[in-house]
């Protein structure tokens, strides 16, 4: 029979003879983990350069300008040969307006849609949405930008008139937009771990499904949503172009949200297109801001993992 | 002679009333009819017990109880199903209102995420209890009740999840307790626990027949002949026969069933 015959080899004696091949050539066997290891160290001390060349620059900054002055100075006005100020608190007062905007924009209307999404959207419509949401996450922040300048500010000043061209109010919000759907989705994914027992057991003691999401399923996926909150913000606070476009140029220490305003991000854009020269101190400035920026954002990941922690309900 | 059989049959009526009446109940999964023409009357205060091989529909039965089954896309019903004399299939119906009455123990043990006490809390805050006081003494009871209070009493306020899996269950009868029903659900309750764990919940479904109607589904045919007072045994979406649990297992009426108690098939 055929069958037979095809069955004369043996399997066994083919291994044998494939394995010989091989373990001459077993030397990828011991390579490739050092070969994995070198690309995984690359990211790591890319980091590490990063941050020690925002530490040294930061120090050489600090060589000319004191750091009681760079924390209590009131005014952020470097571009004077004479008598310039280098206070951050008027760019961190730009950061913060937008952030803060940007956040009440973005948390209740990402949450709600993730709400919707996770616990009321049929899987048609989820598949439909959820897509349209990554392709709005994916959006180049210069179109936001100018969708910030040229669309909603002229719609902001018929509302209020004593609305500048630049001020914090627009860019603010079209930033809530852009990390709107990055909030929404990544919520979403967290409530749709929730397992189905969960949502049963509360449905079954009575629960509309309203309360099953708010009182069940939210806290049960809250870890994951402040992860995406925190996420979102962090993008807020380091978010450059729309700011650079549609906020101004003007840091200032005003809390009101209808003037120009500069942002950190925006200030080390303005001077790296400008002319400051090698070694000024305005060129050292830009890192004194990246670092004071870096340590913003490095302090949102902190608290966001304390708070999962602190709050995490195990399942 | 008649009023006398009259005044009898009152006084029956009074001493057993029925909980659950269904009649005709059909249900649909999309084409596939999953129950056929179920007449069942369930008895207050009485342990029911449902048996049959998987895909008998017996599980399907009891989600129709609270209409949980009406959480799977694609579900039909006909018929009717009376509870204390309401029909639950109309869709006037609230569904809160008969899951307040209905509670519900599920196969696998489903504990929320949150300490022991909110567990427990969570039926009756949702309900609108607000009193921590009233909430601390609820939660005693029934704790008490689902015979785990001794076991948790210390760490109230430790994640539920830190309890094991027959702990978790009777938590889970706990909180269904917490809102005090009329008529509890267990839907294969034991079937996820150890033979200890299983031995705990049986001696407490005996316990909470004094006051609840309970129905459970089963496959364990020794567990309805030990704690249920009357069987129905599905088969293929139909009663088969439905009787005192001695009768059904001592002398069946219908070869399958007999077949079925003996082990020939299931």
């Amino acid at each position: 029979m055929a069958t037979q015959n095809t069955n004369s080899f043996s399997v066994q004696k083919m291994i044998q003879e494939k394995k010989k091949k091989k373990s001459a050539g077993g030397i990828t066997e011991k390579i490739m983990p050092y070969i994995l290891f070198l690309t995984a160290a690359v990211s790591v001390l890319t980091t590490i350069g990063i941050v020690l060349t925002l530490i040294f620059e930061t120090f050489l900054f600090f060589d000319a300008v004191s750091i009681k002055e760079f924390f209590t100075a009131k005014k952020w006005y470097p571009f004077s040969d004479t008598n310039g100020s280098y206070g951050i608190l008027p760019l961190v007062m730009g950061t913060l307006k937008v952030t803060v905007i940007a956040a009440i924009v973005a948390v209740p209307i990402g949450l709600a849609s993730a709400i919707y999404l996770s616990e009321y959207a049929s899987d048609r419509s989820r598949r439909i949405i959820k897509p349209i949401l990554e392709v709005l996450a994916g959006i180049p922040t210069i179109v936001y930008g100018f969708f910030a300048l040229t669309f909603v500010t002229p719609i902001l000043r018929e509302i209020i008139p004593s609305l500048e061209i630049f001020n914090a109010l627009s860019p603010g919000i079209v930033i809530g937009i852009m990390i709107t759907p990055m909030i929404a989705s990544l919520s979403e994914d967290a409530m749709t771990s929730v397992p189905n027992a969960m949502r049963e057991g509360a449905l079954a003691l009575g629960s509309t499904k309203f309360e099953v999401a708010i009182k069940v399923v939210l806290p049960a996926a809250i870890s994951g949503i402040i992860a995406s909150i925190v996420l979102g913000i962090s993008r807020a606070i380091g978010e450059t172009m729309i700011v650079a476009v549609a906020g101004g140029s003007t840091p200032n220490l005003e809390w009101n949200l209808t003037s120009s305003i500069q942002t950190m991000t925006a200030y080390i854009v303005q001077v790296s297109q400008g002319d400051a020269g090698y070694g000024t101190t305005i060129y050292y400035s830009i890192y004194a801001v990246g670092m004071t920026l870096f340590v913003f954002t490095l302090v949102m990941n902190l608290l966001a993992q304390y708070i999962t922690r602190r709050f995490r309900e195990e399942y | 002679m008649e009023t006398s059989t009259a005044t009898a049959k009152i006084v029956n009526l009074q001493e057993k009333k029925i909980v659950y009446k269904t009649s005709d109940l059909d249900l649909w999964y999309g084409e596939n009819q999953a129950l056929k023409k179920i007449n069942l009357d369930i008895m207050e205060n009485e342990v029911t017990a449902i048996i049959g091989p998987s895909g008998c529909g017996k599980s399907t039965y009891i989600k129709t109880l609270n209409r949980m089954i009406e959480l799977v896309p694609g579900v039909r019903t006909s018929g009717e199903i009376l509870y204390r004399g309401r029909n639950i299939l109309d869709k006037s119906y609230q569904v809160e209102e008969l899951r307040t009455k209905v509670g519900m123990v599920f196969q696998k043990p489903n504990p929320f995420p949150k300490s022991i006490y909110e567990n427990v809390a969570y039926g009756p805050k949702i309900h609108g209890i607000r009193d921590k006081k009233i909430l601390d003494q609820i939660v005693e009871k029934s704790l008490r009740g689902a015979a785990i209070w001794d076991e948790v009493k210390d760490r109230l306020n430790q994640n539920a999840y830190g309890l094991s899996g027959g702990q978790q269950q009777r938590l889970c009868i706990a909180r269904c307790l917490a809102i005090e029903p009329d008529v509890i659900l267990m839907d294969e309750p034991t079937s996820a626990l150890d033979p200890i764990s299983t031995l705990k919940v049986e001696e407490l479904v005996q316990e909470l027949k004094k006051e609840f109607s309970i129905i459970i589904v089963t496959h364990n045919m020794q567990q309805a002949a030990r704690i249920s007072k009357k069987t129905a045994f599905f088969l293929n979406g139909e009663v088969i026969e439905f009787s005192e649990t001695n009768k059904i297992f001592s002398t069946p009426e219908d070869k399958r069933t007999e077949d079925y108690i003996t082990g020939r098939f299931g």
